[in-house]
């Protein structure tokens, strides 16, 4: 094999790209014209794209070294935030999003801040954040309205334009949440790839001390990817309040588990220092093909959850055999 | 001002207490341009104590250490890295996972376009880090191979190299050679040699004495704490620096 071709398997999201093509194989066959047709693509891209948003800032941060747990719950304080502004202040919909966006960033900004003063691990901080999020939304919604599931976005003025950017399908049944997830994974790849942010969010995962050691700003790094975090999940929130017109306080619930697990379904390492946001493209898209594909299939959706399981072990061994093959030769 | 003979880095009478502990008495070290001035000693004379306080980690108990013959105390190792003073440590010099080129130029990206736009000038990275390992006689096969497929005297090149190509005035080494193999390690010495050819003062740490010694101008001994020789090469054969640093 030359060292071009060899090069390519040590690439962190070949194989993730392979897999989601094999995937895509055997769902065809077992799934039919369903999965194959356009309405059975855009179901499949459709699921994929809020998971994918979130893997985006996941991915990131998890090439600089660091978890962040509470994302799926602050897709429910994204949404809930929305609608309380909505409601309570009787805001229209643009402030209340602009608002909603400024909480978030904070609240990516204290888990970070959090983690890099206190050098506690992150897994355990953004735990903490989980519950804390979690609980004060579903008090903040209670306490306002005695309610945990809000509706009726639509009548508040501003919904219209921020349907058609937030919730609507322009093409053939293609929601514009693909358009966001892969215009998030575009910039993130140029910024991982291309920029001295991308090169800095590397180097503080892959050894942060060498990293400060030629005057990397380390905890400015790690600030600024949990607030990237955050904001992909709040955008995830805001597209589910408007797609539905409401908001639940428990939306987003498992969704920080199935970000990592698509990120290192798309080769991102659980140390650190290594992955990229295109893996984690092609992650989200594989857990969308499959829990999808697998009811097209008739096959009981109990499954889903011991295949994505499955598809987490294979992933984080051929992650290790692409690690050792990338750090022997490139 | 005869700037000549005026050490670029200097200790002068240098004491640190660690709490009752004395880590150094009256230590003193010149580092001259053009010079390679190896600091010896075994684990625990002192040596890393020396080097932090130059380099502003720690502030002296008693002394002071002066940069082109001014008195500095810099607050940490980035503000004596503007300075020109540049370190290379032994473990913590690169990040493993990354290219070589992204190494060579981590929190010094050259950059191209504004506003948004600006981003790495790639094809320069890759041409100046070729360049520059070159020029120490190293022909890197790929400057996209990532650090942890180098060899470790690969990796103290590049490191060397960089901190050549980013100006250092004064370059400290610390243990360059420690982990190395006999081949390896004579390599290592060779762009330790190289780095004071080009006329940067080199302060060279390291327990060897028959590394110390070939490429060596100058010799400062520590042993618990002081300086127990402090000599030109001349005056000291290599059988005699190992005898100073057994403690004969």
């Amino acid at each position: 094999m030359s060292r071009r071709a060899a090069g390519i398997f040590t690439r962190p999201e070949v194989a993730a790209a392979v897999g989601a093509v094999l995937i895509w194989v055997l769902l065809a066959g077992a799934a039919g014209p369903a999965f194959r047709s356009m309405a059975g693509t855009a179901s499949y891209l459709n699921a994929a794209a809020p998971l994918g948003i979130l893997a985006v800032g996941v991915a990131l941060l998890m090439i600089g070294g660091e978890f962040d747990l509470s994302v799926g719950s602050i897709v429910g304080v994204s949404g809930m935030s929305v609608m309380l502004l909505t409601t309570e202040p009787a805001w229209s919909v643009w402030p209340a999003i602009a608002a909603t966006v400024v909480i978030c960033l904070l609240i990516g900004f204290l888990n970070g801040l959090t983690v890099v003063r206190t050098q506690l691990p992150s897994f355990i901080v953004t735990l903490a954040t989980l519950f804390i999020l979690r609980g004060l939304t579903i008090a903040a919604a209670r306490g306002f309205t005695r309610r945990t599931q809000l509706g009726g976005l639509d009548d508040v003025a501003g919904y219209e334009f921020a349907r058609v950017v937030f919730g609507s399908a322009p093409v053939a049944g293609l929601r514009v949440s693909i358009a966001w997830w892969l215009g998030c994974a575009a910039v993130a790849t140029w910024v991982l790839l291309r920029t001295p942010w991308g090169n800095w969010i590397l180097a503080v995962g892959g050894q942060p001390e060498a990293a400060r050691n030629v005057g990397v700003r380390v905890a400015r790094v790690k600030v600024g990817l949990f607030m990237t975090s955050a904001l992909c999940a709040c955008l995830v929130g805001i597209i589910q309040a408007v797609r539905f017109t409401g908001a639940d306080a428990l939306r987003g619930q498992l969704q920080e588990f199935y970000a990592i697990i698509a990120v290192v379904i798309g080769g991102t390492l659980l140390t650190g220092g290594y992955g990229t946001v295109i893996g984690a493209v092609f992650g989200a898209l594989i857990f969308g093909m499959v829990r999808q594909g697998i009811v097209m299939a008739g096959i009981d959706a109990d499954w889903f959850q011991v295949f994505l399981g499955g598809m987490l072990l294979l992933a984080v061994f051929v992650n290790r055999y692409v690690l050792v093959r990338a750090q022997r030769a490139s | 001002m005869n700037g000549a003979a005026l050490p670029r880095l200097e200790a002068r009478d240098v004491s640190m207490r660690f709490g009752g502990v004395v880590a150094l008495e009256d230590v003193s070290l010149a580092a001259r341009a053009g010079e390679v001035t190896c600091l010896l000693g075994d684990n625990g004379a002192g040596k890393s104590t020396l080097i932090k306080i130059l380099v502003g980690v720690h502030a002296p108990t008693r002394g002071a250490c002066l940069l082109d013959g001014e008195p500095v105390r810099f607050r940490s190792p980035m503000e004596a890295l503007s300075r020109g003073i540049a370190t290379v440590y032994q473990d913590l010099a690169m990040v493993p996972l990354m290219s070589v080129w992204r190494n060579f130029f981590l929190g010094a990206e050259p950059t191209s376009g504004r506003g948004p736009l600006r981003r790495i000038d790639v094809e320069r990275c890759r041409e100046e880090t070729r360049a520059e390992l070159a020029a120490m006689g190293i022909e890197l096969r790929d400057p996209d191979q990532v650090v942890g497929s180098l060899s470790g005297g690969e990796r103290q090149a590049v490191a060397i190299a960089r901190a050549l190509h980013f100006g250092a005035r004064v370059l400290i080494l610390d243990e360059p050679t420690a982990a190395l193999g006999v081949r390896q390690s004579e390599r290592v010495l060779q762009h330790v040699r190289t780095a004071a050819d080009r006329g940067v003062a080199v302060i060279f740490v390291t327990h060897t004495p028959h590394h110390a010694h070939p490429v060596g101008d100058h010799f400062v001994v520590l042993r618990r704490g002081r300086v127990v020789a402090d000599e030109p090469r001349e005056a000291l054969p290599v059988e005699e620096l190992a005898a100073l640093m057994a403690g004969e």
